[in-house]
């Protein structure tokens, strides 16, 4: 499942980050910031209208991320298939 | 190394308090803040070590890694890579990592460390660390490292003690070890590594960080919450500063009267006194409890870590105009002043958005303006009570708001003229919360009003001065019936303005006073101040320009003035700074031209509608 997919107040695992073209910064960002294949996040909150951005919890980190960006981290959410 | 001068660069994650370690090395005053991009440039100090060694103090942007998104981050990655024009690499890198941060901030240090040069590990905000119950053993990570380790508390007097006997010491070379050469996810799993073996923790996040942001972040009330705030700020601004401001023009015509008193009335000194510097100085002065009641709450939201959060509500809504949620922050920073405003976009990776904020930031109202919409609002809208609010607070809160959405619409406009349309980034790091420190807060609220002062005593005193001879020569011709400024050169200049502005209703006058208040807003208010006291047959002192104006102008000239001052770039350093960051003189035209364009017609739709109604 896609991150910008998972339910608020769900606990995942990263799976890995995907570019989205070749080279992609946004994605080479993202894993810079910690989404590494293994590491447990979390979806805290989704933003007031349309629910962009996602708040997002990794380490005792907290970040806002776009759909678009969490869409590129594929994640496995816990009790879920 | 050399041994007499050592330079020593602060580098690490954003928000981890480089700054505030730089100041307590240094004894300076940069800007601290609780939010990530606060220094986007390179600040150097010198500092005495104890053992009598200078050492030069670089403090460096944030930046998450050597792989630089955007300019400020590529600051630090050339100065630490040696690659900075004119400036060999640091001798010693400090890095400094938020203890209460390590996931993150450890990959950063590891990064570091690759470039093989000395390196001492500094765990900041160690006391909120331990508040949070972590415990960290801190030979152990030194061994894993290979680095030394030290502990500092950045916001406490004598918190960097560890540090500087460190750095003070003799720094070992860093060992080349077998990850050097690692990608990211070996890097990350280094990390971890790392941690499992040193850093015992009970939980990952504060209590008080959940609950707050359930909140502030929550889909209605975080908006309501936003919303409330914002129009707080500008009723307090209005309601609290009153009595202070009666007392200091008290004050200051007091003083007026008791210095011109030993003057002969009809001397040049005693109208350059009287007219010049009290009328026009007196008339800015005035407004320092507003200007400082402002920052009173942009130093407090600052410090609390509540921008980021609002940044986050509102990133859908800036994004959709062509902005980004990262806007917010320089945006709101114009509202004390557009040139750290337009500074502070160097932490927007991208740079089409960067652009967009740089360029529409004049419209954010800077407390310059507040002098000029506070005598006007105070002149001419009645103090009256509209259900729980003042009219003149509603009035000063549509003025902000005009310059608000003005600044959507352009940047909206602009995104429609952009050819590339590639993805925008976010990502973007909320802070955890953190009270205000009532010193630091203090501290900003003088420096605000040193600048302030300094700005009345420099260049408003200079203009004022200038202003004054120019109305007050040529003399009038014998058996004049005018008051002299009618004759003077500044009278001539006012009327040959008059041909452009007068479809927009301002007087002579007013056309006078803009043209020194080209250079800062406030000036516009003190030149009137002078104009009006030079047009005067009484001694007219300071505190009696609102009423002059009140009695001379019509409410469709004060609306047609108030709306000329939401957008005119009347900021000769604004577009100095657009210069400098963008590097582009033609950015500096668009900028120019379309505030003036926007001012022209605001004004003229303002002042024929207000005149048809009236």
């Amino acid at each position: 499942m896609r991150l910008s997919d998972a339910p608020k107040g769900a606990q995942a695992v990263v799976q890995n980050v995907t570019d989205a073209h070749p080279a992609d910064p946004i994605a080479q960002r993202l894993r810079d910031l910690g989404f590494v294949a293994g590491e447990p996040v979390r979806l805290v909150a989704r933003g007031p209208l349309g629910g962009d951005p996602l708040l997002i919890q990794i380490g005792s980190t907290r970040f806002a991320l776009r759909k678009t960006e969490a869409a590129r981290v594929e994640v496995t959410v816990e009790g879920a298939a | 190394m050399s041994t007499a001068t050592m330079r020593i660069a602060l580098v690490g994650n954003p928000n981890c308090g480089k700054t505030a370690l730089f100041n307590q090395l240094t004894g300076g005053r940069q800007k601290v803040a609780n939010y990530a991009g606060v220094t986007v440039e390179r600040k150097e100090g010198r500092f005495t070590a104890p053992s009598g060694r200078t050492l030069h103090i670089l403090d460096l942007p944030g930046a998450y890694s050597f792989d630089a998104t955007s300019p400020d981050e590529a600051i630090t990655r050339d100065v630490c890579q040696g690659r900075y024009p004119g400036e060999a690499a640091p001798d010693l890198i400090v890095c400094v990592a938020d203890a209460t941060n390590l996931r993150l901030h450890l990959r950063f240090v590891l990064e570091v460390r690759r470039l093989g040069r000395p390196v001492v590990l500094a765990l900041n905000m160690m006391d909120a660390a331990r508040r949070r119950g972590l415990v960290i053993d801190t030979a152990a990570l030194s061994r894993r490292l290979g680095v030394p380790v030290v502990e500092t508390i950045a916001v406490q007097r004598g918190g960097a003690k560890a540090l500087i006997e460190r750095i003070d010491a003799v720094v070992p070379q860093v060992q080349p070890s077998a990850i050097d050469s690692a990608n990211v996810e070996q890097l990350h799993a280094e990390v971890r590594a790392i941690l499992a073996d040193t850093v015992t923790t009970s939980r990952d996040t504060v209590a008080i960080d959940d609950a707050i942001d359930r909140w502030a972040l929550h889909p209605v009330f975080g908006l309501g919450i936003l919303a409330v705030l914002m129009f707080l700020i500008f009723q307090a601004v209005f309601s609290w500063a009153q009595p202070v401001m009666d007392a200091i023009e008290g004050g200051i015509a007091a003083l007026g009267a008791w210095v011109t008193g030993f003057l002969p009335q009809d001397s040049a000194l005693h109208s350059l006194l009287n007219d010049g510097v009290f009328a026009g100085l007196g008339a800015v002065l005035v407004f320092l409890p507003q200007i400082l009641i402002l920052f009173l709450f942009i130093l407090i939201l600052e410090e609390s870590g509540y921008l980021p959060r609002a940044a986050f509500l509102l990133d859908r809504m800036m994004f959709k105009v062509g902005l980004t949620g990262r806007a917010f922050i320089p945006l709101l920073s114009s509202f004390a002043c557009a040139i750290p405003g337009i500074m502070a976009t160097r932490s927007i990776n991208d740079p089409r958005d960067r652009l967009t904020t740089i360029l529409v930031a004049p419209l954010m109202t800077c407390s310059a303006r507040l002098p000029v919409y506070t005598l006007l609002i105070a002149a001419f809208i009645p103090n009256r009570a509209v259900g729980l609010f003042n009219l003149q607070g509603i009035v000063l809160f549509v003025l902000y708001f005009a310059g608000i959405f003005s600044a959507l619409g352009v940047a909206f406009v602009m995104k429609r003229f952009r050819k590339d349309r590639s993805e925008h980034a976010l990502i973007m790091e909320l802070p955890s919360y953190r009270l205000p420190n009532v010193r630091d807060v203090a501290l900003g609220l003088w420096e605000r009003a040193l600048i302030f002062l300094k700005r009345v005593g420099g260049i408003i005193t200079a203009l004022t001065v200038l202003l004054w001879f120019l109305s007050s020569f040529p003399g009038p011709p014998d058996g004049a019936t005018q008051p002299a400024i009618d004759y003077s050169l500044a009278g001539m200049l006012g009327r040959g303005l008059q041909y452009i502005f007068a479809p927009i209703g301002f007087n002579w006058q007013i056309c006078i006073a803009l043209v020194p208040g080209l250079a800062a807003r406030e000036v516009a208010v003190a030149a009137l101040g002078t104009v009006y006291a030079m047009s005067g047959s009484d001694d007219t002192v300071a505190s009696q320009l609102g009423p002059v104006i009140a009695h001379s102008w019509s409410l469709a000239t004060a609306l047609s003035l108030l709306a000329w001052y939401v957008f005119a770039p009347q900021c000769m350093s604004t577009l100095a700074v657009i210069r400098r960051e963008t590097n582009s003189w033609r950015n500096v035209a668009i900028a120019a031209g379309y505030l003036f364009g926007l001012a022209y017609l605001a004004s003229f739709a303002t002042y024929q509608i207000a005149r048809a109604l009236s």
